[in-house]
């Protein structure tokens, strides 16, 4: 725990925060001890002057000198901030902590009146308070106070709520472990983390709300002074000497600035690590010839800065055609799919020998009417994939009224329409719908259905039915095959199955590290898979014969790290057939008579023999 | 299911959704009532005689103690009060002897004004300037440009309404001498008042914007937008903003709330006519009656701010009405 609070200094934000909060405190202890006598000499020749050498900041109408007053006033105007901070936090807590103190219906009251509470800003309770118990230091103490106390009986709360109901909370309870026990003891250990965090943020926010009430004349009464009453005196005065207006409140932006920077800090060593960004995707490129294939991929490689995931894939679909690419996860197959759809984000540089699609060369322009109507995309997670604030028929009826030219109505009839066609019943009344209304399948295959709003040469399904229930799985899987045998379109079926690229496919690139490592007929996929990586993928898939009590098999090893592949073939640290020259040489994607490929030097050891 | 079926379904959501929301309402105005009723019983000692000051003779006191009902047993003074205000009747201010509604009345206008306008310049500001700046950013890109606007955002959203406003008044008014810094009196007396409560919110409304905003462009269903190959400006308004604003509207709601109460400061710097200098000037003379119905407009105003927040995020996000109904 003191590493992990160490860890804010290691920032520089929190790093400076934290020297800045222990500047105002020092000052606020020193400061009346080393400038009180500065502060409240009165000079009475030099009353009312704009900054100069003797006085930086100016004088008041008493002649007295400003810059010293700021800095004396640092300790009233601190001392007030923390002590309000310190009455909320308390009264936050036992607030927060009443249901567990007082019992079940008296909780529920108190936790009523703070939910009440929190809905009004900070300053408006100050003033509620700020009348009953008067106007002076004390009175806004306590209603800055009070006014901070219910966002930390809610924080108190929520926490606690959580906390007790743990088991270990309800196990001492019925222990009978008494109140305050289980309060100290279980409970506020949990909470004392975001409640350090959300005290230190607070005194900020204390000590530039207790410069307002003072700035308004509610707070500090003359003759103290604090940074808010020095404030107040100097904006009367601020066309004579700005100095004098301007001096506090940059006292006051600073040392608030600075607990609410040192609470970021914490929070952000403490709490929620967001994250990391994961990029979204795009593309960039060049011109070249088109060819009768439907889609060309030549020499196709994507890479991000430090890595190249993708490392010239080359394959080639015809109408009609259905092609599966398997792999681990990390193979790139993901990233081939969205590259050949040109969906890659920025970030990553997509390049290739050739790209064309339809004739036209993907390299170049973004080609929206084509990409738009001829290929369709089926991502893997419906859930997520669809816009939540938007209708689902008007999700699909996008696309025609923007690459069909059709009107909102006619549009939508088409959407309904295509809905029927993918089997969703009740077509008209789900357009209606939000897609949280949707089933993950009727999610899925309202995807597939937006993809038939235009008439789509290919399909690619990336994962279509990871995130499905196996029957779910098998009625998307067919409505694929069927569009594919209704219309001839051409599917590119990305998949981690090999069982289901192998019923939907009739043929299979298998992918490691980037590349293609073999290509052949699915149904030669059992007899005739040449490739190590490829049987050990076979072998990994529990069949009629699988024993479903042993632990399924697993390719031994660990999948390629695209960021540190080996020298050589990249399969060799897990293949029971490497040898030197496979460590050594990376071999080529080699095609045999047939078309089938495969990238192994050992290729031609027969399968019996391994096994 | 029929159309109308449906229909009649989402009704049945809407009005539970609306039911809801009007009883938590209306509970949380009888709160607020009952907690501005009990401002003048709460003030330790004689509120009459505190207000009178120490001068006044016993029998003015007495006499200012019947007029408001003081004497009478606690319940009464209550079914008076919330008689009252049915009818309309908040009292006398003490210090001006006017009819306390009739000095919201005059004064209210002013405030709504400022808060209005100051919500209206930080939403207009924050919203595309947070679009922008994530588009911009996305994906780790044009660090300088993140950093930049984090930055400003940051010491921005920092200073408190009120030193804004100084800052305002030395910068155009005592330095450049463009704009007048006090009263409310043509157009020019709104910029910098409105200028002070606006730049603030719409500093941290244009951060949470960015973060939202960034967090939806990585979103599964941007990406399906993206493979509509719909314009660029279209999945932004459509796909992205929509998402990214209701996490804003939330907090857009917080912030209005507090830029209510920031009126209160930001009317006393420009010496602007509306509640908020009124409230302290009667805090101030101890003019209870006065307070009592300054801190019932308030309240009301923080309320009825809570409740177009809430319906604003039913409309956006279909998921939340019905979840929770
Ligand atoms: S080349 Fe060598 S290491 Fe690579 S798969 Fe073939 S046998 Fe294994």
């Amino acid at each position: 725990m003191a590493r992990r609070w160490a860890g804010v200094l290691r920032s520089p934000l929190g790093a400076s925060a934290a020297v800045l909060v222990a500047a105002i405190l020092v000052l606020a202890v020193l400061a009346p001890l080393l400038w009180t006598d500065a502060a409240t000499a009165t000079d009475t020749a030099r009353i009312s002057q704009g900054a100069s050498a003797e006085h930086w900041a100016g004088t008041d109408s008493l002649g007295r000198d400003i810059f010293a007053r700021v800095l004396v006033a640092t300790s009233l105007s601190v001392r007030l901030a923390l002590a309000a901070t310190a009455i909320g936090v308390v009264v936050g807590l036992l607030l927060g902590t009443a249901p567990l103190l007082v019992g079940r219906r008296a909780g529920r009251l108190v936790t009523a009146v703070v939910n009440i509470a929190v809905a009004f800003p900070g300053l408006l309770l100050a003033l509620f308070f700020a009348v009953i118990f008067g106007v002076g230091a004390t009175g806004a103490l306590f209603a800055l106070g009070l006014a901070i106390a219910p966002a930390f009986a809610r924080l108190t709360q929520t926490t606690t709520a959580r906390v007790a109901g743990l088991d270990y909370v309800a196990a001492a309870r019925i222990a009978g472990v008494g109140r305050f026990r289980v309060l100290f003891r279980h409970v506020l250990p949990n909470v004392a983390e975001p409640l350090v965090v959300n005290a230190t943020v607070a005194a900020g926010s204390a000590l530039l709300a207790f410069a307002g009430l003072s700035f308004l004349g509610l707070g500090v009464q003359p003759p103290d002074y604090d940074w808010g009453r020095l404030l107040g005196e100097g904006l009367g005065a601020i066309y004579l000497h700005p100095a004098a207006a301007l001096a506090p409140g940059v006292a006051v932006v600073l040392a608030g600035l600075a607990f609410n920077l040192f609470g970021e800090a914490l929070a952000k060593v403490l709490g929620e690590r967001r994250p990391l960004e994961r990029p979204v995707r795009r593309t960039a490129a060049e011109p070249a010839p088109d060819d009768s294939a439907m889609l060309v991929v030549e020499d196709l490689r994507v890479a991000f800065p430090g890595v190249e995931p993708v490392r010239g894939v080359g394959f080639a679909m015809d109408r009609g055609d259905a092609v599966g690419i398997v792999g681990e996860s990390g193979s790139g197959k993901s990233l081939t799919a969205l590259a050949v759809s040109r969906l890659v984000d920025e970030s990553g540089e997509v390049r290739a020998e050739r790209l064309s699609f339809l004739g036209a060369d993907l390299r170049a322009g973004p080609h929206r009417r084509l990409l738009g109507t001829s290929l369709a995309m089926v991502f893997q997670d419906p859930m997520t994939s669809f816009n939540p604030t938007m209708r689902i028929g008007r999700q699909l009826a996008e696309v025609a009224c923007e690459h069909q030219g059709l009107g909102r109505a006619a549009a939508l009839d088409r959407a309904v329409d295509r809905l029927d066609a993918v089997r969703i019943p009740e077509p008209a009344r789900r357009a209606a719908q939000y897609p949280h209304e949707f089933s993950g399948g009727m999610r899925q295959r309202a995807m597939i259905g937006m993809g038939l709003m235009g008439s789509p040469a290919l399909i690619v399904a990336d994962e279509p039915t990871t995130a499905l229930d196996v029957t779910v799985q098998r009625r998307v899987l067919s409505l694929l095959a069927d569009i594919r045998a209704a219309d001839d379109v051409a599917l590119l079926l990305i998949s981690h199955d090999v069982t289901v690229v192998e019923q939907v496919c009739d043929r299979v690139l298998v992918m490691y590290a980037g590349r293609i490592v073999e290509d052949l007929p699915s149904a030669e996929l059992r007899s005739r898979a040449r490739h190590p990586y490829t049987r050990a993928l076979l072998a990994a898939v529990p069949d009629m014969t699988t024993d479903r009590s042993l632990p399924l098999a697993v390719i031994p090893g660990r999948p390629a790290d695209p960021a540190h592949l080996p020298t050589g073939c990249a399969f060799a640290p897990r293949c029971p057939l490497a040898d030197e020259r496979c460590t050594a040489t990376e071999p080529d994607l080699v095609a045999d008579d047939a078309g089938r490929r495969v990238a192994c030097w050992h290729a031609d050891i027969p399968v019996e023999v391994r096994a | 299911m029929t159309t109308t079926a449906l229909r009649a379904r989402t009704e049945h959501a809407w009005a539970r959704f609306a039911a809801r929301r009007l009883a938590r309402l209306l509970v949380s105005v009888w709160v607020l009532i009952t907690a501005a009723f009990l401002i003048i019983h709460l003030i330790p000692g004689d509120p009459v005689r505190a207000a009178l000051g120490p001068t006044a003779t016993p029998e003015l006191v007495a006499a200012r103690r019947a007029a408001l009902g003081l004497d009478d047993p606690l319940w009464q003074q209550y079914v008076d009060y919330l008689r009252g205000l049915f009818t309309g009747e908040l009292g006398t201010s003490m210090t001006s002897g006017l009819p306390v509604s009739q000095v919201l009345g005059d004064r209210l206008p002013a405030t709504l004004e400022l808060a209005l306008l100051a919500f209206a310049v930080a939403v207009l500001v924050s919203v595309p300037v947070g679009l922008l700046f994530a588009v911009l950013t996305r994906g780790g890109r044009r660090r300088p440009a993140e950093l930049g606007f984090t930055a400003t955002s940051i010491v921005l959203a920092a200073i408190p309404e009120f030193l804004l406003a100084v800052a305002l008044v030395w910068i155009f008014g005592v330095n450049l001498g463009w704009l007048p810094v006090a009263g409310r009196d043509g157009a020019a007396s709104y910029v910098l008042p409105v200028l002070a409560l606006a730049l603030a919110p719409a500093a941290v409304l244009a951060r949470i914007l960015r973060v939202e905003t960034l967090a939806v462009l990585r979103a599964d269903h941007v990406r399906t937008a993206r493979a509509k190959r719909l314009p660029d400006r279209h999945v932004y308004l459509r796909h992205v903003l929509p998402n990214s604003l209701t996490a804003a509207v939330t907090l857009g709601g917080l912030l209005l709330g507090s830029m209510v109460a920031g009126t209160v400061l930001v009317e006393n710097v420009f010496a602007w006519p509306g509640l908020g200098s009124t409230i302290v000037s009667s805090i101030l003379a101890k003019d209870y009656p006065l307070v009592q119905g300054i801190v019932l407009v308030y309240g009301v105003g923080v309320l009825v701010v809570n409740l177009l927040v809430d319906v604003a995020l039913a409309l956006l996000d279909p998921r939340s009405t019905i979840r929770e109904g």
